[in-house]
């Protein structure tokens, strides 16, 4: 098989329902505890083994060492001030952009879809660049300036898709919502580049630097602030696989199914628009991850989003741990914005599983 | 086909010849006159901070008929004509400006060529340590006619250099973070300093040593992991105005608090300073170098 033939199949595969209709090898409940069991476990190892490696060498006996005062024991501080925060919001930001993705993916019917398709995240950036550019300062409750406009913009991004691609409590289009979904992209990157064309190179390199990613968070305020929301997105999840499974054969197929495909698209819209939301204000637009760790695992372990969605979402927390860890220490004493190793990591490895299943 | 060949040959001799008369008089004026002449009547402009500075500096101010986009200082170039900068060079207003001498940045190729079809002499300009700005001073001495101004301006921060750094020699010297930048109220993408560049060579000189100057780079962004590890014992920021407001400094300090086990935190040691006579490597540097050295140092200036 040529390689765009098999592309195309993978991509088939990606959206093939008849895969589910026949009858399954094991019975799913064994099948979710076995993946679930591997893919936690993989994620567990990511965040547990993470926090113990880094640019620097800290003796861990120390750092747990309660009989320093912490303002003076900089082995604890390195582990609990500069490397936990690190690793909790990579996990909270790779699970959410991992299952963000595999939801876009069947509500779109299109494997390509990735949770910024909708315009979101050029949202959150348009945000994210306007308080850079013109100094604004804002902070309510635990959010503080950048993360608070980031959000607030992709949600303004996500209502603007939301009433074009629903105008009489019909189905969504997905035709429209796509083209609604590019074109706004589209609108926001030129206003972005419209601010930053105003602004002086300083705060113009600070904006372009936010738009890689970053996961040095600092401190756990802006995790604690997007956890709630992550949450929620999450819960509305659970409810969604088997609507998810319809969903990708077509709207009519699925309402001659029993589902009820308005309320599904619309609780399937607003939880991946919350999750990537509440991702990108916390750490930027970091890309590739919600295209690739679906694909991933849609290769490893089929296509029902019973299994699909969680093991994703387990998978996209180890996976972009561990590009964060090689982020912060490959080239230390520098950093390197995770955004480009997510990529460079993901991209071989995932055309290399592609060819060899193929 | 034979006599439309002969008519394109035709056709281009004349205009090469026209050309040729067009052209000469021009070629002959710039060659033939005396430079210094030709240099006295120099249009200038400056699409560079720190160049645009210089040439006020050296006296050239008079013959700087416009400036870039970001140029601030001296007040007097608020009048002049804004003719973009690094990025979006306005070459069809440079034009009509007539300069004879064109300062630009090194990246600027494709200006630098359309300026050579134009004729018009271009002075090329990268950043670099401080020697490269006493050069640089020399080289637009020269451009503009005016070597005995720009070596005195030389001599004159290199006394104030050596002053400074004769009021700093006995000290001891301790760690300095320099951060050049972060996004505001957070310590977040932090960049510092490495051991490269006029920055790292005006903390030297204040006293301070660089706690990233095994960074060969200019700028570097650190994780707060290293920073935490290099334990500096004062933090420097410097920014240009507008960067933070003036009003937000003491909060902008107070977002290194959680940094606790830092020495420069738990001696108050984090200072803010604003001016672009701290990031302009032009002639105000030895200014910022003093700046540095009253921060880093202040028992040394107190007497």
């Amino acid at each position: 098989m040529s390689p765009p033939s098999r592309l195309a199949a993978s991509a088939r595969q990606a959206l093939a329902v008849d895969a589910l209709e026949r009858p399954a090898r094991k019975p799913i409940r064994t099948r979710l505890a076995v993946t679930i069991a591997g893919f936690g476990a993989l994620a567990v190892a990511a965040i547990a083994l993470a926090p113990l490696v880094g640019s620097t060498h800290i003796s861990l006996s120390r750092a747990f060492d309660r009989s320093i005062p912490f303002a003076d024991n900089v082995d604890a501080q390195i582990f609990f001030v500069a490397r936990l925060p690190r690793v909790l919001s990579g996990a909270l930001v790779g699970a959410a952009l991992a299952a963000a993705g595999v939801v876009f993916q069947a509500l779109l019917r299109n494997p390509l879809a990735t949770p910024f398709t909708l315009g979101v995240s050029a949202g959150a950036s348009l945000g994210a660049m306007l308080v850079l550019i013109f100094g604004v300062s804002l902070s309510v409750g635990p959010f503080s300036t950048v993360p608070l406009a980031s959000f607030a913009g992709a949600a303004v991004a996500a209502g603007i898709v939301y009433r074009l691609a629903t105008p009489y409590r019909r189905a969504m289009s997905t035709a429209v919502l796509l083209l609604a979904g590019v074109t706004l992209n589209s609108f926001f990157s030129a206003l972005i580049m419209f601010a930053q064309y105003f602004a002086d190179f300083a705060q113009a390199y600070r904006a372009s630097r936010w738009l890689m990613g970053d996961l040095d968070v600092g401190s756990y305020q802006p995790i604690i602030a997007a956890v709630p929301l992550v949450a929620i997105a999450f819960a509305v999840f659970a409810m969604l696989p088997s609507a998810l499974n319809v969903l990708s054969l077509g709207p009519e197929a699925a309402a001659t199914r029993g589902v009820d495909v308005v309320r599904a698209q619309r609780l399937a819209f607003f939880s991946a628009s919350l999750a990537t939301s509440a991702a990108v204000s916390l750490a930027g637009p970091i890309g590739f991850i919600g295209i690739v760790v679906p694909h991933l695992v849609r290769l490893l372990v089929g296509v029902d989003h019973r299994i699909v969605l969680p093991a994703s979402a387990l998978f996209g927390a180890a996976f972009l741990v561990a590009c964060d860890l090689g982020a912060r220490t490959l080239l230390a004493p520098v950093e390197l914005p995770v955004g480009v190793l997510t990529a460079m990591i993901g991209g071989p490895f995932f055309l290399w599983l592609l060819v060899r299943k193929g | 086909m034979a006599a439309g060949t002969k008519r394109l040959i035709a056709a281009a001799l004349v205009l090469v010849a026209c050309g040729a008369g067009l052209v000469s008089p021009a070629g002959a004026d710039l060659t033939r006159s005396a430079p210094r002449l030709q240099s006295e009547k120099a249009r200038i402009v400056s699409l560079v901070p720190a160049l645009t500075e210089m040439f006020y500096a050296i006296g050239a101010g008079p013959q700087v008929v416009g400036v870039g986009s970001f140029d601030q200082f001296p007040p007097e170039v608020a009048t002049l004509p804004r003719l973009g900068a690094l990025l979006d060079p306005d070459t069809e207003r440079i034009l009509t400006l007539r300069p004879t001498l064109v300062g630009i940045y090194g990246s600027q190729t494709d200006l630098q060529a359309q300026l050579a079809r134009a004729g018009i002499r271009a002075y090329v300009y990268r950043h670099g340590g401080i020697e490269t700005i006493y050069r640089t001073m020399r080289e637009l001495g020269t451009a503009t006619a005016r070597e005995p101004q720009a070596e005195r301006l030389v001599r004159d921060l290199q006394a104030r250099i050596a002053t400074i750094r004769t009021r700093v020699r006995d000290r001891t010297k301790p760690k300095v973070l320099l951060v050049i930048s972060r996004q505001p109220g957070t310590l977040r993408e932090i960049y510092v300093s490495g051991g490269v560049g006029f920055l790292h060579e005006m903390l030297e000189i204040a006293g301070g040593r660089n706690v990233f100057a095994d960074v060969a780079r200019e700028s570097a962004q650190p994780s707060q992991e290293t920073i935490l590890a290099r334990a500096p014992d004062i933090v420097v920021e410097v920014h240009a105005e507008g960067m933070f407001k003036t009003s937000s400094v003491q909060n902008e300090k107070a977002v290194w608090a959680p940094l606790s086990s830092l020495p420069a935190v738990r001696n108050n040691r984090v200072h803010v300073l604003l001016g672009q006579h701290l990031v302009v490597p032009g002639p105000r540097f030895a200014g910022g170098a003093e700046a540095l050295a009253r921060t880093i140092h202040p028992a040394a200036f107190n007497r």
